[in-house]
């Protein structure tokens, strides 16, 4: 390919790229300073919510945790996309 | 039974598009948009202004059935099913072929037909049209994949009717009663019913189909039959067995199945089949818990599911139609030559992933907080994990690997203009839900006071899909396709019953041929044992010569001339 390969794709861009990513991560936690969250789940005794940056840590590693979770049973699961096809 | 009220034009408003569909094929040029544009405008008409409850009554049998019944949850889903048979038609108009678009509005009307069902029997068939519509929209792709799975498809289908049907008998049996109203599960025949209508949710174990048979599709094909079969189960379940606790394991295992299997695949088009899954999930769990917030919630996640999965796949087929490709192995780099397409794909993922502001997030969320509400803990947690996971599986990958990821050097154009307008009329629709959310609010089955639009709501949904998209990024290179399929239930009669019939027909074929053979020996030594004593030099059947009955008449003469003179 003759033309000049997007700036998406340059190599140069990729940290500049993972600095936005990271930059607005740091936006998003920034309000918790401010606000007081409230149980979600009131009268259950479950206050785990309310503490800093919840939503955050969980998102974060529930998705981890599906993401190896897919890995894991692919081992066992996965074959080659002709499998049916015989 | 309830009470008939008398209507000036009562007629069941999924006929309209049933037997609407069969001038499909006699309109050509400009009328045939015409057709299928006003088909589901009259249909829609026809579904505001029929009074509430029973308009007609059909005596059949001992029974009377009820094919034109009102009620808000049916309006609702007849609503959305229309309105996506309109730009769905749309989309197909100039590419689809004849024999799919007219499948598509039987398919359509069908599931038009049920949202008005008053009676186990009617629903019962217009449950089965439905999955003679699909396949045939299948069919329709025209190519030998297609043809098969839409056979798998059926073998399914049908067999969840029979279980329907047995389980309608059963309960017509015991009570004889045929309204289709809220039900428990607690006979045999209720529970068959249930089953019946969770095999085309695609609850476990049946769950495969929907991967297996909607991505081989045509483009459009794909995009009708996400929005119908399901969401016609999740209105049945809704009607039928709210707070049905059953259903809510259920649905949560079918929330982190979608989301697993979407994360494991390769195609485009099956990852968004898997994420239809994912997002039913949701609607059964939220059905299982059975509060007016919650039941709100399914309905108002099924409307807006069905907006934006379209739009998902009206964007995928696009990418399909323009590029022949179909994999994510082989995609990459799109947004360069189809930005528009690109935009509207993202709209989409955006929604599904409940993105402030869209669609997704004023329906979700009143799933996430009915399950709060009831303060049913794990549930909650599990809901909020798995809304995570719909932003990896469907919300990034999907555009990530088809638009962005590495540079696939494809340069395809723009779909057609048609296909566009559609994606850009199902794309303005997820954002102005999600701005004015009070419009779908007040058409709900319940009165809601519910506001999505609260700091701490925003701040908290915000932080779950923008580390989950961290994690997504982070976790890439345990996200690299690879060219392989993931097996599922449907191994089981792809390939362990095929291998069981396969064993059988030559274990059965050998038995079959070593008694016949042994039979037919006898038979023949029989044959053989016969001819040696009549046949032609038998001892019982050869022709003796003229001669010698000459000689034996002789004889007696001889003989009795003897005795004479003695």
């Amino acid at each position: 390919m003759s033309e000049k390969k997007h700036w998406f794709y340059r190599k140069e861009n990729l940290p500049k790229l993972w600095m936005i990513q990271i930059g607005i991560l740091i936006l998003a936690v920034l309000p918790e300073f401010f606000i007081k969250h409230e149980q979600h789940l009131p009268g259950s005794g479950f206050t785990l919510d309310t503490t800093f940056g919840f939503f955050a840590w969980y998102g974060f590693l529930t998705c981890t945790a599906m993401v190896i979770c897919a890995k894991f049973l692919g081992i066992f699961l996965k074959r080659k996309d002709t499998y049916y096809d015989e | 039974m309830n009470e008939v009220v008398s209507s000036s034009f009562a007629f069941p408003p999924g006929l309209i598009l049933v037997l609407g569909a069969f001038l499909i094929p006699f309109l050509k040029g400009i009328l045939r948009p015409i057709l299928l544009i006003g088909l589901p405008i009259l249909a829609l008409t026809l579904v505001w202004t029929l009074p509430e409850g029973n308009s007609v009554s059909l005596p059949f049998l001992d029974y009377a059935l009820s094919p034109v019944h009102s009620n808000p949850e049916g309006r609702l889903f007849a609503t959305i099913f229309l309105i996506m048979a309109m730009v769905g038609g749309l989309y197909a108009w100039k590419q689809a072929n004849t024999l799919e678009l007219t499948a598509a509005f039987i398919y359509a009307g069908s599931a038009v037909g049920v949202t008005f069902a008053g009676d186990l029997i009617t629903l019962f068939i217009f449950w089965e049209i439905m999955a003679l519509g699909s396949t045939a929209v299948v069919w329709a792709a025209g190519t030998e994949a297609a043809y098969r799975a839409s056979m798998r498809y059926l073998l399914v289908h049908f067999l969840g009717g029979v279980i329907l049907m047995a389980g309608i008998t059963a309960h017509v049996m015991a009570t004889g009663d045929i309204t289709f109203t809220s039900m428990k599960p607690d006979s045999i025949g209720k529970v068959l019913i249930l089953i019946g209508f969770l095999i085309n949710a695609g609850a476990p174990p049946f769950s495969a189909w929907i991967a297996d048979t909607y991505p081989e599709a045509s483009p459009s094909g794909t995009v009708f039959l996400s929005a119908f079969t399901t969401k016609t189960a999740v209105f049945a379940l809704l009607v039928g067995f709210p707070g049905a606790e059953i259903l809510i394991p259920i649905g949560l295992y079918m929330v982190f199945y979608g989301i697993i299997y979407a994360l494991l695949e390769n195609d485009m088009r099956r990852i968004l089949a898997y994420s239809i899954v994912n997002q039913v999930g949701f609607m059964v769990v939220a059905i299982g818990i059975g509060t007016s917030l919650s039941l709100n919630g399914a309905s108002a996640h099924a409307f807006a599911h069905i907006i934006y999965k379209a739009l998902l796949l009206m964007s995928a087929g696009s990418v399909l139609m323009m590029t022949g490709k179909r994999k994510c192995t082989d995609l990459g780099g799109l947004f360069q030559s189809m930005p528009q397409t690109a935009l509207y794909g993202i709209i989409g993922a955006l929604a599904i992933s409940a993105v402030p502001f869209t669609s997704g997030f004023v329906t979700k969320s009143l799933e996430t907080s009915a399950a709060a509400y009831e303060g049913m803990v794990i549930v909650w947690l599990m809901l909020m994990a798995a809304s995570a996971g719909v932003f990896l599986h469907a919300g990034i990958k999907f555009p990530w690997f088809v638009f962005f990821q590495k540079d696939s050097g494809l340069r395809p154009p723009e779909p057609p203009v048609n296909m566009r307008a559609a994606m850009a009329i199902f794309s303005f629709l997820c954002i102005f839900i999600g701005i004015f959310p009070n419009l779908l609010y007040e058409i709900l089955p319940y009165p809601l006071d519910y506001e999505p639009y609260t700091a701490g709501h925003l701040v908290t949904q915000f932080q779950v899909l923008l580390f989950a998209g961290f994690a997504f990024f982070a976790l890439l290179p345990l996200m690299k396709r690879t060219l392989t399929v993931t097996l599922d239930f449907d191994w089981f009669y792809r390939r362990f019953l095929s291998v069981i019939g396969t064993e059988f027909s030559i274990h059965t074929g050998n038995f079959v041929k070593k008694t016949t053979d042994s039979l037919l020996k006898r038979l023949q030594l029989l044959f053989e044992k016969l001819h040696m004593q009549n046949g032609p030099h038998g001892i019982l059947g050869n022709t003796s010569p003229s001669s010698s009955m000459v000689l034996w008449v002789a004889v007696i003469l001889v003989t009795s001339l003897l005795l004479y003179y003695f």
